[in-house]
């Protein structure tokens, strides 16, 4: 009874009441919590930042980008994996949509719906996002799967144990077993091309120039450029990878 | 301390050493460079070998060719994208010899009819209409369409 009188004495209501006061007025100084800038992707700002904008309207689906691509990172042709693909995307007068990629594209296309039935159609290339907080590189048990400096998303061939996880949580569908090396691939941004100052080999060789890559840090980069004067769009923005794919005119029917 | 306690401390710090001991051998030298991944591997995938070597080792050759094909409409294409990767013909031009594509289906993947291409960027034809018997390039200069 004794001690729990004491702890109710005015005494201490005096001390815990100016504690609390002076913990109030110390944490009004911090600054506040914001979910946004909690959120928000951290970017490199010491060198290049690498960002890739397809602009849609100038694609014409005829797959060198997936064939390309093959040839330069030693990808089988077959089995179908890629590691960039086409996909053309077909909207019909009734409201349903056909989504196809006959190996990838690499072949080309060929229009199965009756040209009457056709609402809209159009080519999407798809390639890794190198996203900026990439949910493959937060799943990996091992450490061999990273983001670089430069925020491209590499995996380290030698350390992957291919348990395949990160396969799953892409959400973009853009990692594949490797049949012959049995690990996981994936796009690299041509980075052995990108670090000796050439553009990636789908970039390259697009016929009609639809694909720019380039530091996304840099104002007056083509590809900083693109980005401010079009009205682009990134793949599933609702999951906050911080992906840095941008398309122009993307239909929201795309995913 | 009584002796079973201290056979079970003793059994606990053997582990942790050797958990300490196959850590230090198992982990790469260079992992924890930059982050939680092997540092090495970034230059381990920079030294990759480059395939398309670009127009500009094209020219120094075949330079009325690429000026032909510059002045057409085709100017805009890279001559890898339809020859194949040139890294070794670059080396060695008499063996290593390219791609030369002439089948209809190859400049059908551009310029067959479809509907998701842009009528104005590209020429399209129906390639099953279109002079069937014959190759596209028997008429059509593929480096001065």
């Amino acid at each position: 009874m004794t001690e729990k009188r004491t702890s109710l004495s005015r005494r201490n209501f005096f001390r815990n009441a100016g504690i609390a006061a002076g913990t109030l007025v110390a944490a009004s100084t911090l600054p506040a919590f914001d979910a946004v800038l909690f959120a928000a992707v951290k970017r490199n700002t010491k060198g290049p930042w690498y960002g890739i904008a397809i602009d849609i309207e100038k694609c014409i689906g005829c797959g060198t980008c997936a064939k390309t691509c093959k040839i330069e990172n030693d990808v089988p042709r077959e089995p179908f994996f890629f590691r960039s693909w086409v996909e053309q995307y077909t909207i019909l007068k009734d409201g349903s949509i056909k989504v196809v990629s006959p190996n990838g594209g690499i072949d080309g296309f060929t229009q199965t719906v009756p040209a009457d039935d056709i609402e809209k159609t159009f080519f999407v290339p798809k390639m890794c996002n190198h996203c900026a907080k990439s949910p493959c590189v937060q799943v990996c048990p091992v450490g061999a799967t990273f983001e670089t400096e430069e925020g491209i998303v590499l995996i380290d061939e030698k350390y992957c144990i291919g348990c395949k996880y990160c396969v799953q949580a892409c959400p973009y569908g853009c990692r594949y077993f490797h049949p012959d090396k049995h690990v996981v691939d994936k796009c690299t941004l041509c980075f052995h091309r990108v670090k000796k100052g050439l553009n990636p080999a789908c970039m390259d060789n697009c016929p009609t120039k639809a694909r720019i890559s380039g530091d996304l840090n840099d104002p007056e980069s083509t590809i900083s450029k693109f980005i401010r004067t079009r009205n682009v769009y990134v793949l599933k923005p609702h999951l906050n990878t911080g992906s840095k794919l941008y398309y122009n005119a993307l239909n929201q029917e795309v995913r | 301390m009584p002796l079973h306690l201290k056979r079970l401390i003793m059994l606990g710090v053997m582990i942790v050493l050797l958990f300490l001991l196959l850590k230090h051998l198992l982990t790469p030298a260079s992992f924890g460079q930059f982050g939680h991944y092997r540092g090495k591997a970034i230059d381990e995938i920079a030294a990759h070998q480059v395939k398309f070597v670009g127009n500009t080792a094209c020219v120094s050759c075949h330079d009325t060719i690429v000026t032909m094909k510059n002045e057409g409409y085709h100017s805009d294409l890279s001559c890898e994208g339809c020859h194949g990767a040139a890294y070794l013909h670059v080396d060695h031009p008499k063996l290593e010899k390219l791609f030369k594509p002439d089948s209809r289906e190859f400049c059908g993947k551009c310029h067959s009819i479809n509907k998701a291409r842009p009528e104005k960027a590209i020429t399209q034809q129906n390639i099953k209409d279109h002079h069937p018997e014959d190759k596209c390039i028997k008429c059509h200069n593929p480096h001065q369409p």
